[in-house]
């Protein structure tokens, strides 16, 4: 494989990591801060993509389709919260567990009941639609769009988390939740405004990828496997660690998708090497989080604790 | 005195009911769909088009009054087992029909055949069935599954492309529509990939692609795969460049979330919207008046398959009792298709012709399948010859 083509194909895994990094962020905060396992995070990203999508189909605005995703999960996730996730984050994880699977499996439901069965149309305006040459090929401008949004947010959050005075209650309840309420610190309505974040930032990513994946119902599911092994191997409550596991996460996987199959094709014949490739670089992220697990149990970047 | 006379209305009416009952007896279709889950737009075009057909027949088929009763497999082989079962033997139907996912079907071929059930199938079509487990009383409205990959084979071959670049998901069904379309295909094939099954992003496999810049691409990537795959081989801007041929990726079911993402890509099939033949033409106009949207290729398999039926108890007057004759006009397929005459085989598949197809405007200027090619006509399964009962 050419130098040439191993770029392109990290820039791939840079964009997915990106993604990722998208719901991994709101994903590790609440578990992180809240101590709540949300399983329905996948279910926001889906609606993210739903709204949008419909947004897209009514106004044509690519624009207000974006601010539609992003803004209609968040609204999504503060009915949540205050209709009864609240009295959630006290209990058991187990109990978390149940409830929020069961709001997966209704959000599932629901779409499908609304817009049907089939996937439904979302596509990009002309303007994103071209492709750029980078290094000799042609490259879909809108990736390279979805690379620079992801990395503005994740700029975004490091300045709300490290500079601002909501950030540095968020930082403190990551590291004693218990301090900070006898503080006298709001922590229901820290809560609040930490699970609209999270649900907003997973609708965001949902209403980025629509133009480029199929928006169905229960496409939340497959991503919210890999967010959780990102949120595991990047250490869970850390922004960073969110951001950088994605990172890794999604150059692992598709270079292992790549550069496995051209390995094996050196000594294998085609149709077994293709075969053995795929089954092995689908495992590739998952052997990763194995030993991280054995090595380094609270993962690459953990938040300090104190 | 009074009392009696009482009881003896009531057993006259009762046993006169019972026999106005027997002599207009119903003919009860089992009709089992994917209709929840990955698959459910499959199953649900399945059962709009049975219905249509049944519709416009007043609730009948062959002037027999029908019960059509339906259940959801939920694409999961032990919960088709168990609706097929119930069909047997809580609602004693008369015959079983529809069936989406090959897997399902499989599971569902024993307990059919132990019961010396008849069944006319309209999507289905695994390779088992049609070779050396095959049935006398399964009839298969569609097509077997290697018959889109075989057309698509024979399109490349006509086409004369230097190489072609295939690209499935791992696992059964992929690696049966490769060795489908290669038996087809004499050219030289300068790629196979296997991609994750469900897989969403194939920018990795994309990039590969463009930098071994084959003659053609061909894919078999069915419900959301294929439409992750289209919008991103247009978005890489390959749609136009290379050729991409394709089976169960663009179709009914898709093309409507797919829009001008997929103008120009290639498929091929059984039937498609355009056809002009009078079946054909009055189907989906009744279709798109009902349901407001172009027919699937799936809705036009169940609404044929209610055809089949139809001819079928018209020849037998209504009745399904005789079994034998049932099932031979079954086999007889007199009817007019929505695609055309066809015979069945020995093992219930049809001799049918198979088209390629361009993804393009239609005259309404909405996005839709062009015939452009009968690659295949007159065209048989190859496993019909391990097939003896």
């Amino acid at each position: 494989m050419s130098p040439q083509l191993l770029f392109m194909q990290a820039l791939n895994g840079l964009q997915y990591g990106i993604l990722l990094f998208l719901l991994a962020a709101g994903l590790t905060l609440v578990f992180g801060i809240m101590s709540f396992i949300n399983l329905a995070h996948g279910a926001l990203y889906m609606m993210g993509a739903y709204f949008a999508a419909a947004t897209f189909s009514h106004t044509d605005s690519f624009l207000l389709a974006i601010l539609a995703g992003l803004g209609g999960a968040m609204a999504l996730g503060v009915a949540l919260d205050r209709c009864g996730f609240a009295r959630l984050y006290p209990r058991a994880h187990l109990d978390q567990v149940l409830a929020t699977f069961g709001l997966m499996l209704f959000c599932n439901e629901a779409v499908r009941m609304i817009w049907g069965s089939a996937p439904i149309f979302m596509s990009l305006p002309d303007a994103l639609s071209s492709t750029v040459i980078v290094l000799g090929t042609p490259y879909p401008l809108y990736r390279l769009l979805i690379i620079l949004a992801g990395l503005l947010v994740a700029l975004g959050l490091y300045l709300l988390i490290e500079r601002t005075r909501i950030g540095m209650l968020i930082r403190a309840g990551a590291s004693n939740r218990g301090m900070v309420a006898a503080l006298g610190v709001n922590i229901g309505w820290l809560n609040t405004f930490i699970f609209a974040l999270g649900a907003g930032l997973a609708g965001l990513g949902g209403a980025l990828v629509g133009p480029i994946l199929s928006v169905q119902p229960g496409m939340g599911d497959s991503i919210l496997i890999m967010t959780l092994v990102v949120i595991v191997i990047g250490g869970i409550g850390s922004i960073r660690g969110a951001f950088l596991g994605a990172l890794v996460v999604g150059l692992v996987d598709t270079l292992g998708r790549t550069i496995m199959p051209a390995l094996l094709r050196q000594s294998l014949e085609q149709e077994l090497a293709s075969t053995l490739g795929a089954a092995i670089s689908s495992l590739a992220v998952y052997v990763l989080m194995v030993i991280v697990l054995a090595v380094k149990p609270e993962g690459l970047f953990p938040v300090k604790k104190r | 005195m009074a009392f009696r006379k009482t009881m003896l209305t009531a057993a006259l009416t009762l046993s006169l009911g019972l026999t106005a009952g027997s002599a207009l007896a119903e003919v009860k279709i089992g009709f089992l769909a994917t209709l929840s889950g990955a698959g459910a737009a499959l199953g649900q075009d399945m059962v709009d088009g049975f219905n249509l057909a049944l519709e416009e027949r007043g609730g009948k088929l062959g002037g027999q009054d029908i019960v059509f009763l339906k259940e959801d497999d939920q694409l999961k082989p032990d919960v088709g087992v168990q609706a097929v079962q119930k069909f047997l033997e809580k609602d004693k139907v008369d015959l079983v029909a529809g069936v989406t996912f090959s897997n399902v079907m499989m599971a569902i071929a024993k307990p059919l055949a132990d019961a010396g059930m008849t069944f006319v199938g309209s999507n289905a079509g695994p390779a088992p069935l049609a070779g050396n487990q095959c049935n006398p009383g399964f009839f298969f409205a569609s097509w077997q599954n290697d018959g889109q990959a075989e057309v698509m084979g024979q399109f490349a071959t006509d086409q004369k492309y230097k190489d072609v670049y295939m690209i499935t998901p791992n696992y059964q069904s992929g690696r049966d529509q490769v060795k489908g379309f290669t038996r087809f295909y004499k050219g030289r094939v300068s790629g196979e990939v296997y991609t994750q099954l469900g897989q969403q992003d194939y920018s990795a496999e994309l990039l590969a692609l463009q930098a071994a810049n084959p003659a053609a691409v061909w894919v078999f990537l069915p419900g959301g795969m294929g439409v992750n795959f289209v919008k991103q081989y247009k978005q890489f801007g390959l749609m136009g460049k290379i050729p991409l041929l394709t089976v169960s990726t663009v179709d009914g079911s898709t093309l409507p979330a797919l829009g001008d993402a997929a103008l120009g890509a290639y498929a091929g099939t059984f039937w498609g919207p355009d056809f002009k033949n009078p079946t054909s033409e009055a189907f989906v106009a009744a279709f798109e008046k009902k349901y407001k949207r172009i027919p699937s290729q799936y809705a036009a398999q169940s609404y044929d398959s209610a055809l089949l039926i139809d001819s079928a108890l018209k020849k037998t007057g209504g009745k399904v009792s005789d079994k034998k004759a049932f099932r031979d006009a079954l086999r007889a397929a007199d009817y007019a298709s929505l695609r055309g005459a066809y015979k069945f085989n020995v093992n219930g598949f049809p001799i049918e012709d198979f088209y390629a197809f361009e993804v393009a405007k239609d005259a309404q200027g909405r996005v839709s399948l062009k015939t452009i090619a009968k690659p295949l006509t007159n065209h048989a399964d190859a496993y019909s010859k391990n097939c003896k009962y």
